[in-house]
């Protein structure tokens, strides 16, 4: 286990798989935190997950014989599992149980950068013309607007209000340009939940949630939750549309250097539209994590 | 001898061959990564291969020529000085001047590219380089230490015509000179200058070719049996303390740069071309738009555009007009200033900031006011971005800068000698209806200045897409209240008598602020205001931004009450 193994990070609670997608009494396996893992589910559909030894993935497996057992739990369409003592809850997402959503994991991507640079990435929207052109971006709407930022004491996360963009094409539903308003959260160091002005009803919001799985320090898999009002796509298109965006992301993370995220604000150039992102990395330095990190000095 | 990150010999990275206009090379060195590119105008940039602002790779960005633009977030650098020219993320902002890229040093000798770690070292020619032409072999990557890798060439040399070992990692063995390109502890590029041009070069280039071919082999072959030293790890420099902080929208002011008038023409009827040149190396980064100050012989100081297009930085052009009526500033410098003078100027400052993400961009300027406007045509030129200039003259009064304007390639008309209504008539043409993401950039006598902004008003463009810059306030300032103000960073109250300023009043306390034209009209002395209502009586904020409140020029500007708190 590497020495920058934070307490936090440990003890959180981590994505490691699509649950539709773990087969059941056979052997996945995955790596998380530099830790070796393998994961199945039993017959009742419950994952079990467990420090991989000499399994290899497509083993048939009895699950009843796994004795020594990671913690496990299943939100939002994904499987959770912790290498210390996690929290009883994960963070919540309400709107994932309302009744007329269209909920759907988007995918599992492995990226070649640490998890809070993909989180960070996530919270940016002013690489959207540039990196997201004609989709979430264009020039001439290049300008980020002045939004509010605040780390919630009492729900210990931060959170981004009244951030707005322009979007030639801010989700599958929409026709035209349209100005989409956004709200951030970053709930948990390596997962960010994104609210967004629905094209279909204007009284709600689509919901794009972004779970990142620490593999290394320099490695994660990003995975996908869209919870969506949508009744015309369908949930081919709809996954097929978010993993366009990730797949502009991928590049430019991967050419992000270092590939951990620096902690100290003076080792990149921040602007006013970097404010969540400002704030995201202090938090991160208060917490204490120092996985997937380049540590504040002193 | 282990590698050092702060080795100063000068290695090639690139062989000449690898930098065709409008690409970034990837070269490496001592561990870094290097964005390595040519300008149009020939010279060479070696810059660490990150954007200052988030990381990203620049070799993976986009030449323009004159400008290198990041992928992630569309940040402009400039050749030569690396110095950030634009960040869209905020186009209403110049940024600061001194967001500049880490850069290394960089010759260009006998078809490579030359570079090292720091400038300690001047660049040397190898031993005999003067005595042949060379031709550069294709160089080979090889996943060894670079000390084997010179030692493993030392070894190719014939036993009766042993290795000419020229310095640790540069080994000869006529008639080809190899030199080994430190990448990191265990890689290295083995690059090699054949001296003369052989009579078949395909069969001789491949000759060598093979031959590295065969060594690489074996020396990964032996690389990989033993123990592998730790890379490198490169530092990275940390950014500025004012940087690292939510940056300023005004540029502190700088220190002054000693340039040598190169050149001194009549560019037209009363208008003189001055070219203001380094005495060393280059000049700061400039944004289109931006203006200097030139302290003159008499203890005066004026404000000059710059015409310069982008990364034009070993000499600034500015355009003076000869005014009968001059007091003595620009009078001094038309004819008191000649060819080889030094003169002190400002480091560049930007009030007149340009947006490069707009659909159309109209530029208006009357006599000497093209200056800025031509830096911006410039620029616009150069990104492929749609333009038009309007540039109006007098009757009589010539086109400055006329070869300049020609060889543009966006739209350029001259209009000259309209009567005034006919100019207004004309600029309503112009300026047409208002849509979105139009921009109009105005510059000239306040009259003008007048018409476009009450043109642009009449027909809807909003004050933020109608952008001018005064040099002068011709406005009547009324100093006759008397206020207090509160400085609430500096914790202290100051009264401000009728018939003195609030920078006077804050001077005389002994605060250092800084200004430039004291007459409303640069922005330099710029500051927030926390409480209490502005009476601004400056040109430089718009109707908008005076309306808002949060900001005075306290060289001109006053109290409406009696009480003020500024964030100094």
């Amino acid at each position: 286990m590497p020495s920058s193994l934070d307490p936090v990070t440990r003890d959180l609670w981590h994505v490691i798989a699509a649950t539709d997608e773990l087969p059941v009494g056979m052997v996945e396996t995955t790596l998380l935190l530099d830790t070796r893992l393998a994961l199945t589910r039993g017959s009742d559909g419950a994952p079990v997950v467990w420090l991989r030894s000499d399994e290899e993935a497509g083993d048939e497996i009895d699950p009843e014989t796994i004795l020594e057992r990671l913690p496990v739990k299943t939100a939002y369409g994904y499987v959770w599992t912790s290498l210390g003592t996690p929290q009883s809850e994960l963070f919540p997402i309400p709107e994932f149980a309302e009744p007329d959503r269209v909920n759907m994991s988007c995918g599992s991507i492995g990226i070649h950068v640490s998890a809070p640079r993909a989180v960070e990435n996530f919270l940016d929207m002013g690489h959207f013309p540039y990196v997201h052109t004609d989709i979430l971006g264009s020039e001439p709407h290049t300008e980020v607007k002045e939004y509010d930022v605040e780390v919630s004491e009492e729900r210990d996360e931060v959170l981004a209000t009244k951030c707005r963009f322009m979007q030639p094409r801010a989700a599958l539903s929409a026709s035209g340009s349209i100005e989409v308003e956004y709200v951030y959260r970053v709930p948990h160091p390596f997962c960010s939940v994104l609210y967004k002005s629905c094209p279909e009803d204007e009284t709600r919001r689509d919901v794009i949630g972004i779970f990142l799985q620490p593999m290394t320090e320099e490695r994660c898999r990003a995975h996908l939750l869209q919870s969506m009002i949508d009744s015309t796509n369908s949930i081919t298109e709809l996954r097929r549309f978010q993993q366009t965006i990730f797949g502009q992301d991928k590049p430019i993370l991967e050419n992000q250097y270092p590939k951990k995220l620096p902690l100290d604000p003076r080792a990149e150039t921040p602007i006013r539209a970097d404010k969540s992102a400002i704030a995201y990395r202090r938090w991160l330095s208060q917490k204490g994590i120092t996985y997937g990190v380049i540590p504040q000095a002193g | 001898m282990p590698l050092s990150l702060t080795d100063p010999h000068w290695y090639p990275i690139a062989s000449s061959d690898d930098l065709p206009f409008r690409h970034v090379y990837q070269g490496q060195l001592l561990g870094r990564e290097l964005a390595v590119w040519r300008a149009d105008d020939g010279n060479v940039n070696v810059w660490e291969n990150r954007c200052l602002h988030r990381g990203v790779r620049l070799s993976i960005g986009i030449n323009e020529g004159q400008e290198l633009k990041c992928q992630y977030h569309g940040w402009r650098y400039a050749n030569r000085s690396a110095g950030c020219t634009y960040i869209p993320a905020h186009p209403a902002d110049a940024p600061a001047r001194r967001i500049e890229n880490r850069k290394y040093p960089v010759r260009e000798a006998f078809g490579l590219v030359w570079s090292a770690a720091n400038a300690e070292l001047p660049f040397a020619p190898f031993p005999g380089a003067e005595a042949a032409d060379w031709i550069a072999l294709r160089p080979m990557p090889v996943n060894a230490a670079p000390e084997d890798v010179a030692a493993a060439l030392a070894r190719l040399a014939p036993d009766d015509q042993p290795a000419e070992m020229l310095s640790e990692l540069v080994v000869r063995l006529a008639p080809v000179t190899w030199f080994v390109q430190p990448v990191d502890s265990t890689r290295a590029v083995i690059r090699g200058l054949h001296a003369g041009r052989p009579e078949a070069p395909l069969t001789v280039l491949r000759h060598y070719n093979e031959m590295l071919t065969r060594l690489r082999d074996r020396l990964e072959r032996a690389a990989a049996r033993k123990p592998q030293p730790a890379p490198l790890q490169p530092v990275f420099e940390q950014v500025s303390v004012d940087l690292a902080t939510m940056p300023d929208i005004a540029v502190p002011r700088g220190n002054t740069i000693p340039v040598v008038v190169k050149r001194k023409w009549q560019s037209a009827d009363a208008i003189m071309g001055f070219e203001l040149a380094a005495r060393d190396g280059h000049l700061p980064t400039f944004q289109p738009g931006a203006h200097i100050d030139v302290h003159l012989p008499n203890g005066m100081t004026r404000q000059y555009s710059i015409t310069n297009g982008p990364g034009e930085l070993l000499s600034y052009v500015i355009g003076v007009k000869q005014e009968s009526t001059s007091t003595g500033g620009s009078q001094v410098l038309v004819e008191r200033v000649r060819e080889g003078d030094v003169l002190a100027i400002s480091e560049p400052r930007n009030n007149f900031p340009l947006r490069r993400d707009a659909t159309r961009t109209v530029l208006i300027a009357g006599g000497i006011g093209i200056t800025p406007l031509l830096s911006m045509a410039r620029f616009l030129d150069k990104s492929g971005l749609p333009y038009e200039l309007h540039y109006f003259t007098r009757l009589g009064e010539q086109v400055a800068f006329r070869s300049e304007l020609e060889v543009l390639h966006g739209r350029v008309e001259f209009h000259t000698g309209l009567p005034r209504e006919a100019s207004s008539a004309r600029i309503a043409e112009i300026l047409g209806e208002y849509s979105f993401a139009q921009h109009v950039y105005v510059c000239g006598p306040a009259s003008m200045l007048e018409t476009v902004r009450a043109t642009a008003a009449a027909r809807n463009w909003p004050d933020e897409a109608v952008h001018f810059e005064y040099f002068k306030n011709d406005k009547i300032i009324d100093n006759s209240t008397a206020f207090d103000v509160e400085l609430a960073r500096s914790a202290m109250t100051l009264h401000v008598p009728a018939g003195k300023t609030i920078l006077e009043a804050m001077r005389q306390a002994g605060l250092s602020v800084p200004s430039s034209c004291e007459q409303g009209a640069c922005g330099t002395c710029l500051c927030g205001v926390i409480e209490g209502e502005v009476d601004h009586q400056d040109v430089y904020l718009n109707e908008s931004e005076k309306r808002a409140n949060t900001a005075i020029l306290t060289c001109v500007s006053r109290a409406k009450g009696d009480r003020l708190v500024l964030d100094i």
